[in-house]
């Protein structure tokens, strides 16, 4: 039976990156993959006709241009265009919008209030502060306090380092800003309700906090911190849908003689003397390797897919308390045409931007009482974008794709299972939110594919179908993500590795956790790293 | 307290004289967004794209501004030689009104605003709580108790933050008042043919009101010239007919509109520093290090200690005790190769010896130097202390590179007699 160097678990971006890295360095790598595609979260699936829905993950930014030059992501057919800003509409029938031209954002901002305008550049240096930190550490293993390894010393140090640097006032802002609510935070710098609420959405996507709950002044540094070529905090789309990304990846993975395996699933990570020697798939079969790679999430590969004797009683209660809460759900959409927003001028660019429909913080709050209570937000928080505008590959001409990211919809409600009626009622809502303010869109809807966290679960295998593979809250960042002593990719069993979002830096097809992974495991093999260096801001 | 209107379109609230000069902008459609998405207009734009042939412009705090209207040397010389006009519309100007509004601006700035009377107008800075410079600007005390701000970038949120306690009301006003430079030699008998009874007594940073065709004229005389000249401001309903009558005043004593780049030669040449290259707002840097205290920007004779609390006064007393990490300085540079982006050593021959460089540097014309500003780690730079300029520049495709010796001097380049003389000669 050949024995292969290593095996990847799921080919979503993440397992996918390491596999390439890890073939780049020449080692035997065999990604398996439980559906009969590839992608993970990151896909672009044909589920109505001509059209191809980005169906789980919809926008990129994250995706690290280190990663993406190293493994020549253009020449595997990956394209990231950038879209325009985003508005919010109103209930009083005007909207907020934001504009990439400095001038015209301003002069937006100063319609509701001048000093808000005005505020925005200090909010926006010091929210880029806090990126500039964060961003240094994306593409390196984050160093553990407890360690007194070199290397760990050495990532600490630097770390203080950075830190010290900020001087004595920016010290404290950044130890209050990693745990602040986003709403704390934002009300620092502006007065005028939409202009929070719009900007409030990012503390909370995929995060299962309301805009008050602490750390999720952090989450929103988490989709601010991408680029798209160097514009931090701009973000665009895949050309062809989020699969072009996975895609490309796995161009580069077989382009490197690594071998894709679909209808693979994991079945059991095979454990023998405290070393893992393989795993057993879905349909019996054994695979053999030196090295597992997980790219599931830290429930799903310690829980689902292995035995709790092979693993450390304290581990195993820590992987149980990861909170991995399902918070947010999907309506991907077919449309005969290009739905009219009145509130939106004719040729604004606007219509290309990403849409939201609460313009206050008490309904954003709100929306989160609901999910607490165990039910869909009955006024959402939805992130509706139309790819199609900018993507010609998505849909035949003069039809539409719209995709709309929902918050918040709970994993069960009030503790039961979803049902079809539930999944209609939960569809409605979100329909009807958006056709306030579109009168012709419930006509225009071809198909529709309503996806709860249950089904984001079933399909792609997250457990409670959270975006992030985990909570992005500071007791689950850095060396604390997933569990504390087990952050850089190692598990308690030797061999065993993660390379998921469950690990540093966390979710968004980021594809950061996958290169890191992958040069921890060549650096205990003793391979030449192939993994790319930070770009660096300065 | 805040201004809530929404902000007018130069568009909308200014006549343009559109039966005389076509505008490109009318023949695109119109972007029917809520706000503008082209660049504003002054009130004085049809009047600059008259007398315009370059088509050179940018952008200017949301407004069009010509970079040179016909030819930037022959503007410059309109600063040196005769009378220029510049549009200065488009800066920041905030009215500030109220029974505290003294105290207020006292509590806000670094200097003491109790000794600037009415008619008077204060140069002045403002820091952050770390004495960091925030921005600088000019301080018109218009009447008793009843200011203009001028500052180079838009602080509403800072200025309304600093507000707490005062009984102060604070206006932006950028749009509701147009505003000229009369700057050069010739200034004042351009203005006095105007017929503006006693502006000949007016002192430099004093400002006064008259009368034009109904509408209050304030003049001041200020600058960013370094040269003798004035400032008009007036409602933007008279802005043209204002400037009609000022250039048939100016008609027989050389007056030109000019654009930015003539202003920024001559802004150098005086000595004066500007936002983004003397100095980062603070509020807006994210490196830290990147700001500059009033101290490192050469303005100590600003900060008034004496005076009670004021924004940063802790950070900078202790850093007058402790001393400043940079220091502002002017250059007077041998050669004749202007000096931008260069950087700045101690030593010729040793690359590890840099201590800073250059912020914004050209040949001056006017006293037929190579000067330069910029910025040196303390303690170099003292006045009298020659420094070394790496210059790089370009002939014919290949670059060429010299270590040029450069003087630290202390005053201006340019401060002619008549930059201060009351009343003014005629010239």
């Amino acid at each position: 039976m050949k024995t292969y160097d290593a095996i990847v678990v799921g080919a979503g971006h993440n397992g996918l990156t390491t596999a390439a890295f890890l073939a780049r360095a020449g080692l035997d790598v065999v990604c398996v993959e439980k559906n009969d595609y590839i992608g993970g979260a990151a896909v672009s699936r044909q589920l109505y006709k001509d059209w191809w829905y980005s169906n789980c993950s919809y926008v990129c930014s994250l995706l690290r241009p280190e990663i993406y030059r190293a493994l020549e992501l253009h020449r595997h057919g990956l394209q990231v265009t950038p879209y325009g800003g985003s508005l919010t509409f109103m209930q009083n029938g005007d909207y907020f919008g934001s504009y990439h031209d400095h001038e015209v954002a301003y002069r937006e901002m100063a319609r509701f209030s001048r000093r808000d305008a005005d505020a925005y550049k200090t909010y926006s240096a010091d929210t880029m502060r806090q990126c500039r930190f964060i961003r240094d550490f994306l593409l390196r293993t984050a160093p553990d306090p407890a360690s007194f390894k070199p290397k760990d010393l050495r990532g600490l140090m630097d770390i203080g380092r950075r830190f010290l640097e900020m001087g004595e006032d920016r010290m404290y802002e950044t130890i209050r800003f990693w745990t602040m609510s986003v709403a704390e935070y934002l009300d620092e710098y502006f007065e005028t309700d939409v202009i929070k609420a719009a900007m409030s959405g990012s503390g909370i996507i995929g995060t299962a906090l309301g805009i008050h709950s602490p750390g999720t002044a952090y989450v929103l540094l988490h989709h601010k911190m991408g680029d798209v070529d160097g514009n931090v905090g701009t973000w665009g789309f895949a050309r062809g849908g989020m699969g072009a990304v996975s895609k490309s990846i796995a161009g580069a993975f077989q382009a490197a003689g690594g071998e894709l395996r679909t209808e693979a699933g994991c079945d059991k990570i095979i454990v023998k003397n405290g070393k893992v020697t393989g795993v057993g798939l879905e349909n019996g079969e054994e695979i053999r390797a030196r090295v597992v790679v997980s790219a599931m999430d830290v429930k799903r590969t310690f829980l689902n897919c292995m035995d709790r004797s092979d693993l450390p009683e304290k581990f195993y209660r820590r992987v149980e308390n990861f909170k991995i809460r399902g918070s947010s759900g999907k309506l991907n959409i077919a449309l005969d045409g290009l739905p009219t927003f009145p509130a939106i001028p004719k040729g604004s660019t606007l219509l290309h931007s990403d849409m939201h429909f609460i313009d206050s913080m008490e309904r954003m709050e709100r929306a989160y009482d609901d999910w607490k209570a165990g039910t869909w937000s009955k006024d959402p928080y939805v992130d509706m974008l139309i790819p199609t505008l900018n993507d010609p590959t998505m849909a035949p001409p003069g039809k539409h794709f719209m995709s709309c990211f929902v918050q918040y919809c709970p994993h069960k409600l009030e503790g039961r299972d979803w049902t079809e009626e539930d999944k209609q009622a939960f569809a409605n809502t979100v329909i009807d939110q958006i056709a306030n303010y579109s009168p012709d869109f419930k006509d225009l809807i071809l198909h529709m594919e309503v996806r709860t966290p249950a089904d984001i679960e079933a399909e792609i295998g997250i457990t409670e179908g959270n975006i992030f593979h985990g909570e992005l809250t500071m007791d689950q960042l850095l060396f604390n993500r997933p569990v504390p002593g087990y952050a850089q990719y190692r598990s308690p069993v030797a061999g065993l590795y993660l390379c998921g979002s469950s690990t540093h830096p966390g979710g968004g097809v980021m594809a950061a956790p996958g290169a890191n992974a992958a040069r921890e495991i060549l650096l205990d093999l003793k391979r030449p790293n192939t993994v790319p260096d930070n770009f660096g801001d300065d | 307290m805040t201004d809530k209107d929404k902000v007018p379109s130069g568009r909308d609230e200014v006549p343009l004289a559109r039966d005389k000069v076509p505008l490109a902008r009318d023949k695109v459609p119109l972007a029917r967004d809520k706000v503008p998405q082209g660049r504003l207009q002054t009130p004085f734009y049809p009047k600059l794209k008259r007398v315009d042939t370059l088509d050179k412009w940018h952008e200017w705090k949301g407004y069009t501004a010509a970079d040179a209207l016909y030819c930037e040397d022959m503007e410059y010389f309109a600063i040196r030689n005769a009378t220029a006009v510049f549009d200065l519309t488009p800066m920041t100007k905030y009215r500030i009104t109220g029974p505290d509004a003294c105290d207020y601006l006292d509590r806000l700035v670094t200097r003491d605003m109790h000794k600037v009377a009415p008619g008077r107008v204060a140069y002045a800075v403002w820091c952050d709580d770390q004495g960091q410079v925030i921005d600088d600007g000019t301080i018109f005390h218009l009447r008793d108790g009843e200011y203009r701000l001028c500052s180079q970038e838009r602080h509403l949120a800072w200025l309304e933050a600093s507000a707490i306690g005062f009984d102060v009301t604070i206006r932006h006003e950028t749009e509701e008042v147009a505003a000229l430079a009369v700057q050069g030699p010739t200034s004042f008998s351009v203005l006095d043919k105007l017929g503006l009874d006693g502006l000949g007594d007016l002192k430099p940073f004093g400002l006064t009101h008259f009368d034009f065709e109904g509408a209050e004229l304030m003049i001041s005389r200020t600058g960013f010239t370094g040269d003798l000249g004035y400032e008009l401001w007036i409602e933007p309903a008279k802005a043209e007919a204002l400037w009609d009558a000022l250039f048939e005043a100016g008609k027989l004593h050389g007056i030109r509109a000019i654009g930015t780049n003539a202003l920024e030669m001559a802004r150098i040449e005086a000595g004066f520093m500007a936002a983004y290259h003397e100095f980062l707002p603070a509020d807006e840097t994210v490196r830290t290090g990147r700001s500059r205290s009033p101290l490192e920007l050469g303005l100590d004779w600003l900060v008034d200690f004496k005076k009670p609390n004021f924004n940063g006064r802790r950070a900078l007393a202790e850093e007058r005790r402790r001393g400043s990490a940079w220091r502002l300085v002017k250059l007077d540079i041998e050669g004749n190769k202007p000096a931008h982006n260069a950087y700045i050593f101690a030593k010729p021959k040793n690359n590890k010896s840099e201590i800073g460089f250059i912020t914004s540097a050209h040949w001056s014309p006017v006293c037929k130097q190579n000067i330069a500003l910029g910025t040196v780690r303390m303690p170099h730079g003292k006045p009298g202390d020659t420094v070394w300029v790496e210059i790089y520049y370009q002939r014919e495709m290949h670059w060429n590179r010299m270590m040029a010796a450069a003087k630290v001097v202390d005053k201006p380049f340019w401060f002619p007699k008549r930059r201060s003389a009351t009343p003014p000669g005629p010239y």
